[in-house]
């Protein structure tokens, strides 16, 4: 089970990879492990706004569906439209090609983006799953 | 077996008090090789009773609802124990070994309550819990005659479907029968727990042994198998099947043998329900969207509930997602799914959704 060092992650499984104000965002290989084959993600529209800690679509694998939540809050302005077709590539890649969707960021009153409180870092989301078993 | 599993990368998985694989690697790619190979399966959770003496017949065909005394030693029928009310208790196989031993294989989950039944309504028999001392490995798929061919000393060809005989495979003494649970053809082999290794590693290798790419027998898991015998639309216990469903709203009427003589358990009730016609059909639906129908989701018609889902998953050979549901007799269509709030349209297509003699 990978979990690259300069990813942050949440405890529903996402991780999130910051460039200047805009947040990728995909769930993380223990997730996709724990799965199984993933059959189906549906995304949120590009142009929606998205909540940290809310369910923002859904993954459908073959023996269950999971809600996908975003980490961040902030703006929908990338989905990947090729998981539509092969949606295999959250299980294949999941910190590359199988990423879902990129949000910028809300910059704060002083025009900095902030992220929210309570990201893990990767040796606390290691910590988690370990601890999930 | 366990290490064998763990050695080939297995998710495990606890089921019925069984620690069993659920997936080495894609159950999409487990399911595929089946439809299209073949692939192993340890079974080894299966329950196996053996029901043995002179009156072994007598007593099991008053047992369970169909006719095991009809059947000639070396053959196999599919049938269920019922309750005097007519519900279902387990869904079986019953393999007449000899003319005086039957062995019955009931679900992980059952076998106690199997043995149970069977011990109070076998009178005149020996009933006897072989689960234990039972190994199970099921090679299934086309290619699976091939393979078996070249590690057991009994001629396949002669081996029916629903049909068994003693033999060998890899030298080790098993039952070997022509049965399984995921519409392909294929074979159960059942051996003394002690072997079961040596048969998974002799089948493996002669696997290997006919692809020089070394992948033509993988091993498949419990995820494979649900979606292979969902697919193949064959009923499991707990989805559809239970204590409050009676063989007829299964469309499983044909399992029950009203026409044999003398009573069985469950006879008045079971006549009494194939006489009145069942409330409630299973149905195979197909969603047209790509959202999948689980366990439990209410089937809807026009703007009422007719239903429930039963079992649901995404259909590797259909590419669509498919469902066994409950409907109440006489319901029609467009019929929809309650997808987490969300109606999905769905169409009602005939069981099985896929049927091997259809495709090739």
């Amino acid at each position: 089970m990978s979990v690259p060092a300069e990813l942050r992650y949440t405890e529903e499984h996402e991780w999130v990879a910051i460039d200047d104000d805009t947040a990728s965002v995909g769930i993380t290989d223990y997730a996709a492990g724990q799965l199984g084959d993933v059959v189906y993600v549906s995304l949120p529209s590009v142009g929606a706004a998205v909540t940290a800690g809310d369910p923002c679509g859904e993954v459908e694998s073959t023996k269950s569906v999971s809600d996908l939540y975003s980490p961040v809050d902030g703006e929908v302005v990338e989905i990947n439209e090729e998981l539509n077709d092969d949606p295999g590539l959250v299980n294949a890649e999941p910190y590359g090609a199988g990423w879902m969707f990129r949000v910028r960021l809300q910059a704060g009153p002083g025009g900095e983006t902030e992220l929210p409180p309570g990201l893990l870092t990767p040796a606390e989301y290691e910590e988690l799953t370990k601890s999930a078993g | 077996m366990r290490a064998v599993h763990e050695r080939l990368g297995a998710t495990m998985t606890e089921f019925a008090g069984w620690l069993m694989p659920l997936r080495y690697g894609s159950e999409t790619a487990e399911h595929n090789a089946v439809r299209s190979a073949a692939a192993l399966f340890d079974l080894s959770h299966m329950g196996e009773i053996a029901v043995t003496g002179p009156g072994a017949d007598a007593a099991l065909d008053y047992a369970v609802c169909g006719w095991p005394s009809a059947l000639a030693p070396g053959r196999a029928r599919y049938t269920m124990l019922c309750a005097p009310d007519g519900g279902i208790l387990d869904d079986l196989v019953v393999y007449r070994q000899a003319a005086d031993r039957f062995l019955v294989v009931a679900n992980a989950a059952n076998t106690a309550v199997v043995l149970g039944e069977l011990r109070e309504r076998c009178a005149g028999a020996v009933v006897q819990d072989e689960t234990e001392v039972t190994g199970l490995i099921a090679i299934q798929g086309p290619n699976a005659p091939g393979v078996l061919s070249r590690v057991t000393d009994l001629p396949l060809d002669g081996l029916r479907y629903y049909a068994g005989a003693y033999g060998t495979v890899g030298g080790c003494p098993a039952w070997v029968a022509r049965t399984g649970y995921t519409g392909e053809d294929g074979f159960e082999i059942f051996c003394a727990a002690g072997d079961t290794e040596r048969v998974w590693t002799t089948l493996a290798e002669a696997g290997r042994a006919g692809d020089r790419d070394g992948a033509a027998l993988p091993a498949a898991g419990l995820a494979a198998r649900d979606t292979l015998r969902l697919e193949a639309g064959m009923p499991l216990y707990g989805n559809e099947l239970g204590p409050d469903v009676t063989p007829y709203e299964a469309g499983l009427g044909r399992v029950v043998r009203l026409d044999k003589p003398g009573d069985f358990v469950g006879r008045a009730a079971l006549a009494a329900r194939a006489a009145e016609g069942p409330r409630r059909t299973l149905i195979g639906l197909v969603a047209r969207s790509r959202r999948v129908p689980r366990h439990g989701y209410a089937v809807l018609s026009g703007s009422g509930e007719v239903g429930v889902v039963t079992s649901g998953a995404p259909s590797p050979t259909l590419g669509a997602p498919i469902a066994m549901a409950y409907v109440r007799t006489g319901a029609t269509g467009p019929f929809g799914i309650d997808v987490r709030g969300k109606t999905e349209p769905a169409d009602m297509t005939e069981l099985p959704f896929y049927d091997r003699r259809k495709q090739r």
